[in-house]
């Protein structure tokens, strides 16, 4: 496997080696990478994730479920009800819940607690079907209010380290059919599958990339993902089981990830391929 | 009730840029779902906008402009504080109009 | 950026989001029954009468579009502009754009020459709008985008541009 993808990485280097130019010549083709930023770029205004941004508020502030609440007192780690810089902070422990947790999660304990909603129901609910889909949009929002900041997520709590550690363990375990690990992929810099270049999640990848730039909206599916979502995906390319929605698995994955990118910025919700 | 568009207005002189972000799944009516079956066609046909209520935008659309479409149009002789109005019609007759002040 | 919809404040307090859903139903319901009637008298305006180019959304080939929007054949020209990307990550959204420096266009095409059906979107100009419009196009393959003009004159003019469609990642 590892093989391959530096067979992939080969290939697509020198396919976007450029010729050096000799005055008189027309101007040479772009790279393929340069292609896909100019593509990238011409998409970053008008992001459809604002449409996720403008429910998520909605639903926020709306009075719902068996307790006709608002979601107004959630504690999402800066207090109730703060939302502004949140996101950056995620994952982290929470007192009341006695666990660490990330937005999803979080989100989870906040519609059940606060509104009556039955948090394993929605977590066994298809992603964007029924509150599944409340769940995204609220992401999409509440992480817009992190934009432009920089991850910063605790490392203070012993739950917390022992969450990363987790994560790390979690990151480099190789199983399923191909012998996968979230490493094969993102254990090393400089790897490509096709034309996306793949992040070194071992490390920080730099402003907006890797967990700093999710959640996003998936251009070729039309959906809004969440980080839940991204790695739930992630699973599925490694011909993994599915992960539970918000279990200890995925949130310690998530604190692997967003404490090695600490610094970074957060562009979420961000648009991607 | 279809969900709400995003629309910004920015006047630059005597030219407005008006981006439109529509919630809209543009179904082609050419893709099957997992158990065969033809996902009939759904997609907005027209798309209008009116400056301070006199039309200034008259478009077409077909199946194949994206989900969740993207538009951007330029109007003139728009100054910040007007309004402007964007209305989308689909296939099935289903309507939408939002509006927002020029900044 | 603000974005409201036409709901008078009196009829926000009296919403709950039961009868909210309901009201709106039957103003739906109601808008379009005025619409027949009205469009019956002729007191619409043209855009609700026009009836949909079907013809023109169906047509496989530039000269059967033409045919069915009652133009000519297409000329290139220098003067018409089509913005769109070299390679596109992703040929489900594709930003296009569609322009002329040319005063006294009628109509702004945008085609992608591939696509089971040719046209992608149609934009009429007139005295308020800049002949400049940018959408974004799902694109079945890698193929020639067209921006074509059609001018008041009976002129028909326009600009191509190959964009190349890729699939990423682990594929899709």
């Amino acid at each position: 496997m590892r093989s391959r993808l530096i067979a992939f990485a080969a290939i697509a280097a020198s396919a976007t080696a450029t010729v050096p130019l000799v005055a008189q010549t027309p101007p040479q083709p772009k790279s393929a990478a340069d292609g896909i930023a100019e593509y990238r770029k011409m998409l970053e205004d008008g992001n459809p994730a604002e449409l996720f941004e403008a429910k998520g508020e909605d639903l926020w502030k709306t009075a719902r479920g068996p307790k006709n609440a608002t979601l107004e007192a959630c504690d999402l780690g800066l207090g109730p009800g703060v939302v502004k810089g949140a996101w950056a902070q995620l994952p982290r422990y929470f007192p009341d819940t006695k666990k660490v947790q990330d937005l999803e999660s979080r989100l989870l304990s906040c519609m059940q607690s606060l509104q009556g909603f039955d948090a394993a129901e929605i977590a066994a609910t298809p992603f964007d079907k029924g509150e599944q889909a409340t769940v995204t949009a609220l992401a999409a929002w509440i992480s817009s209010l992190s934009r432009g900041m920089k991850m910063a997520l605790p490392q203070k709590h012993p739950e917390e380290k022992r969450a990363y550690e987790l994560g790390k363990r979690a990151f480099f375990y190789r199983g399923g059919p191909m012998d996968f690990s979230c490493a094969s992929c993102h254990g090393e810099a400089g790897k490509r599958i096709r034309l996306q270049d793949l992040p070194d999640l071992t490390k920080n990848p730099g402003d907006g990339v890797g967990f700093a730039a999710w959640p996003a909206y998936r251009v070729s599916s039309g959906e809004m993902w969440s980080m839940q979502r991204r790695l739930n995906d992630c699973f599925r390319q490694q011909r993994f089981p599915y992960p539970g929605f918000a279990s200890d698995a995925t949130i310690a994955l998530g604190v692997y990830m967003g404490v090695n990118a600490k610094g970074a910025e957060s562009i979420a919700p961000a648009i991607k391929r | 009730m279809p969900d709400p568009m995003r629309i910004r207005a920015q006047a630059a002189g005597d030219k407005t840029t008006v981006r439109v972000l529509m919630s809209h799944e543009m179904e082609t009516g050419l893709r099957k779902d997992p158990a065969g079956k033809t996902i009939p066609a759904w997609f907005i046909q027209e798309v209008t906008a009116q400056l301070n209520g006199k039309p200034v935008l008259t478009a077409e659309w077909g199946p194949s402009v994206s989900k969740n479409p993207f538009l951007q149009f330029i109007v003139k002789g728009a100054k910040a504080g007007d309004k402007i109005a964007v209305t989308w019609r689909d296939n099935r007759g289903e309507t939408r109009t939002d509006e927002a002040t020029v900044s | 950026m603000h974005s409201h919809t036409k709901t008078s404040n009196v009829d926000r307090l009296k919403e709950t989001p039961m009868t909210n859903h309901l009201n709106r139903r039957m103003a739906l319901a109601r808008s379009a029954q005025v619409a027949l009637m009205l469009g019956g008298l002729g007191l619409l305006p043209r855009t609700a009468l026009a009836a949909y180019p079907t013809a023109a959304f169906e047509a496989k080939t530039i000269p059967d579009l033409m045919k069915a929007l009652g133009a000519g054949a297409p000329v290139e020209s220098k003067d018409v502009t089509v913005t769109a990307p070299d390679i596109a990550e992703n040929g489900a959204v594709v930003p296009v754009g569609a322009s002329t420096s040319l005063p006294g266009a009628k109509r702004l095409l945008l085609l992608v020459e591939k696509n089971p059906s040719m046209l992608s979107a149609a934009f009429d100009v007139n005295e308020f709008v800049e002949p400049s419009f940018t959408t974004r196009v799902k694109m079945g393959q890698s193929s020639n985008v067209l921006a074509v003009a059609l001018m008041a004159d009976g002129r028909v003019l326009y600009a191509q541009k190959e964009v190349k469609v890729t699939l990423g990642g682990c594929g899709g």
